[in-house]
C-alpha cells in the first residue's frame, strides 16, 4: 500500500499564555490550564494565513522527501480558514512549490480532518498509479470567539504529508486506512460567519469520544492489532485532556501518545493537529515500529491509519526539520492587546 | 502596489520563489531578470534561474514611517540581502528580534505582503527569515 515519502511542518513563532486570556475574562487560568491540559498557544504573524502555513509546510515536506516537486501529481489542503472562499489555496502551493500545472488540485473542509482526508485520497491516487506522488496539507490560522472556551486553545500551523508507493524512497508504509463518519451537530460555522458555534459538553461524548473510538475499533478489527502492537498512537487534539483520555479508554498508555502531544505547548491548530502529532511522532520513531493514528473531524468523522516505520526514516532525517525544535524556535511571546491585532479583531473604523 | 490580477499574475513566479535569470555566457545570476547581461552585452545567453533563496544581510534599515501599504506592521525591517548565487535582492526581514545583524544568514519565507481589501486579491511574496 502507499506510504510516506516525506513530510514538513510550520507553527509560527507567536505564543500567547493562558495567563494572558483568562486575565481578560477573570476565570482562573490555573484551573484551565489543568482542566484543558495547555500552557499556551501559537498565533499567526499578521503576515501569515493558511495557505503562507501550509506553503512553509510544504517545501519543507518536499526537502524531506528529497523528490524533484514535478513528480507531484497531486495536492490536497484540508482547512476551516482557507484565506478566499472562492479560489482555492491548493494552487497557491502548487505553484510555490513549483510543482507545474500538471497537478490534480482542491481544497478539503472537513472541520480539523481534511488534511487526514487529503492523505486518503492521495493514498488512492498513489495506489491506483494515477499519481507518482500525491501531497496532503491541513493548515488552519484557527477561530474562536474572544471569551469562549475556544479562544484558549484555537492556534495556527500546519503540516504536509507526501505520499508515494515507491519502497526506496518511502519513510513510513501506511498498512491500513479506515474512516468513521455521521451526520453529529457538534461544531459548526455557516458561512459568512467569523467564529464557529460549538454545542458544549455535546462536542465530548456524541462527537470526538464516539468517532475516534468507532473509527479506532475499526482498524484494531481489519487489522488484527491491538493498542499494545503499537509503539506509538496519535490523535485528534482539540486541548491537551481528550487525547490523553481516549487514548486510556482505548487501551494505549501515556507512554504511547507523548511523543504526539502537541496541543499542550502550541493549542489546536484545527486541521494541522493529528497531523503534526504524527510529524512529531515520526521525528522520534525507528524502523519497524508502527504507529497508529485517528483523527477527528466535528460534524463530524474519523480517519484511523495504521503506520509501519520503514528503514529509510533515519536517512531522510538529516533533511528534515524537527517538530520540537521547530516549536522552540524564535519563540515570542505577545500579550492579549497584540493577539487581538493580529488577528485583526481591533476595529479602527 | 497594483491592483491588477494581470499585473500580479505576471509577477507570481520572481515574488513566490525568487525566479530570475542569468547569462550562460559569464553564469551572472539576475534579479529581476534582466534582458540583455550586464558584462556580455550582444554576446549574452540569459536562461531562467531559480535561485535558492539563501543569502546573508548586506545591509539593513527598520521603518517607523512606513507607507500607508504597512502602516500596521511598523516598525519592521527591510534588508538588503545578498544570494549566494550571487544578486542582490531588497525585502522584508521577518522574525528578526533585537538580533538581526550585517552578515547574518537568511533564507527565503513565503509570507502576505499585502492585502487590497475585504474584497480584493491577496498578494502573496517571498521575504526573509533569520536561519
Amino acid at each position: 500500500m502507499a506510504g510516506i515519502v516525506g513530510y514538513g511542518v510550520h507553527v509560527p513563532i507567536y505564543r500567547i499564555r493562558i495567563e494572558d486570556i483568562a486575565r481578560v475574562w477573570n476565570e482562573d487560568a490555573e484551573s484551565i490550564k489543568k482542566g484543558l491540559n495547555i500552557r499556551e498557544k501559537s498565533v499567526p504573524s499578521t503576515d501569515e494565513d493558511a495557505a503562507t502555513i501550509a506553503v512553509e509546510a510544504a517545501r519543507r515536506a518536499v526537502k524531506h522527501a528529497g523528490i524533484d516537486a514535478h513528480s507531484i501529481g497531486a495536492v490536497y489542503v484540508g482547512s476551516e480558514s482557507h484565506p478566499y472562499a472562492v479560489k482555492p489555496t491548493a494552487a497557491v502551493v502548487v505553484q510555490a512549490i513549483e510543482a507545474g500545472n500538471d497537478v490534480m488540485a482542491a481544497d478539503l473542509e472537513f472541520a480539523c480532518k481534511a488534511g487526514t482526508a487529503g492523505m486518503q485520497m492521495a493514498m488512492g491516487l498513489v495506489d491506483s498509479g494515477m499519481i507518482r506522488y500525491g501531497m496532503a496539507i491541513g493548515s488552519d490560522t484557527s477561530q474562536g470567539r474572544p471569551g469562549d472556551a475556544l479562544e484558549y486553545t484555537a492556534s495556527a500551523g500546519g503540516a504536509a504529508f507526501i505520499i508515494g508507493r515507491e519502497k526506496k524512497d518511502m519513510i513510513a508504509d501506511i498498512l491500513k486506512t479506515v474512516s468513521f463518519t455521521s451526520d453529529t451537530p457538534d461544531f459548526w460555522r455557516r458561512e459568512g460567519a467569523v467564529f464557529p458555534s460549538h454545542a458544549g459538553r455535546f462536542t465530548g461524548e456524541p462527537g470526538y469520544f464516539r468517532h475516534i473510538m468507532n473509527a479506532t475499533k475499526m482498524l484494531f478489527e481489519e487489522t488484527g492489532f491491538k493498542a499494545s502492537d503499537f509503539d506509538y498512537a496519535v490523535f485528534h487534539q482539540p486541548n491537551g485532556k481528550f487525547p490523553v483520555n481516549v487514548a486510556a479508554r482505548l487501551g494505549f498508555t501515556e507512554k504511547q501518545i507523548e511523543k504526539g502531544l502537541i496541543t499542550p505547548v502550541i493549542g489546536n491548530t484545527y486541521s494541522g493537529s493529528s497531523m503534526i502529532g504524527l510529524a512529531a511522532t515520526l521525528d522520534a520513531a525507528k524502523p519497524g515500529q508502527r504507529i497508529m493514528m485517528t483523527s477527528f473531524g466535528s460534524g463530524a468523522g474519523s480517519d484511523s491509519f495504521a503506520i509501519e516505520v520503514t528503514d529509510n526514516i533515519a536517512s531522510k532525517r538529516r533533511n528534515s526539520v524537527l517538530v520540537r525544535q521547530l516549536i522552540e524556535k524564535n519563540k515570542t511571546y505577545i500579550d492579549y492587546s497584540i493577539y487581538l491585532k493580529n488577528r485583526g479583531s481591533i476595529k479602527k473604523r | 502596489m497594483e491592483r491588477s490580477s494581470a499585473s500580479l499574475w505576471r509577477k507570481i513566479r520572481p515574488r513566490y520563489n525568487l525566479v530570475g535569470n542569468e547569462c550562460k555566457n559569464c553564469n551572472t545570476g539576475y534579479f529581476p531578470p534582466r534582458v540583455v547581461c550586464r558584462n556580455c552585452g550582444r554576446k549574452s545567453k540569459m536562461a531562467e534561474k531559480q535561485f535558492s533563496g539563501n543569502g546573508t544581510v548586506y545591509s539593513f534599515t527598520v521603518i517607523r514611517t512606513p507607507p500607508d501599504t504597512f502602516k500596521d506592521e511598523a516598525p519592521y525591517t527591510i534588508g538588503v540581502i545578498k544570494l549566494d548565487e550571487g544578486p542582490m535582492v531588497e525585502g522584508h526581514v521577518i522574525d528578526t528580534g533585537a538580533k538581526l545583524r550585517i552578515g547574518a544568514k537568511v533564507k527565503m519565507a513565503f509570507r502576505k505582503m499585502y492585502v487590497e481589501d475585504d474584497e480584493g486579491l491577496i498578494h502573496y511574496h517571498f521575504k526573509f527569515e533569520p536561519l
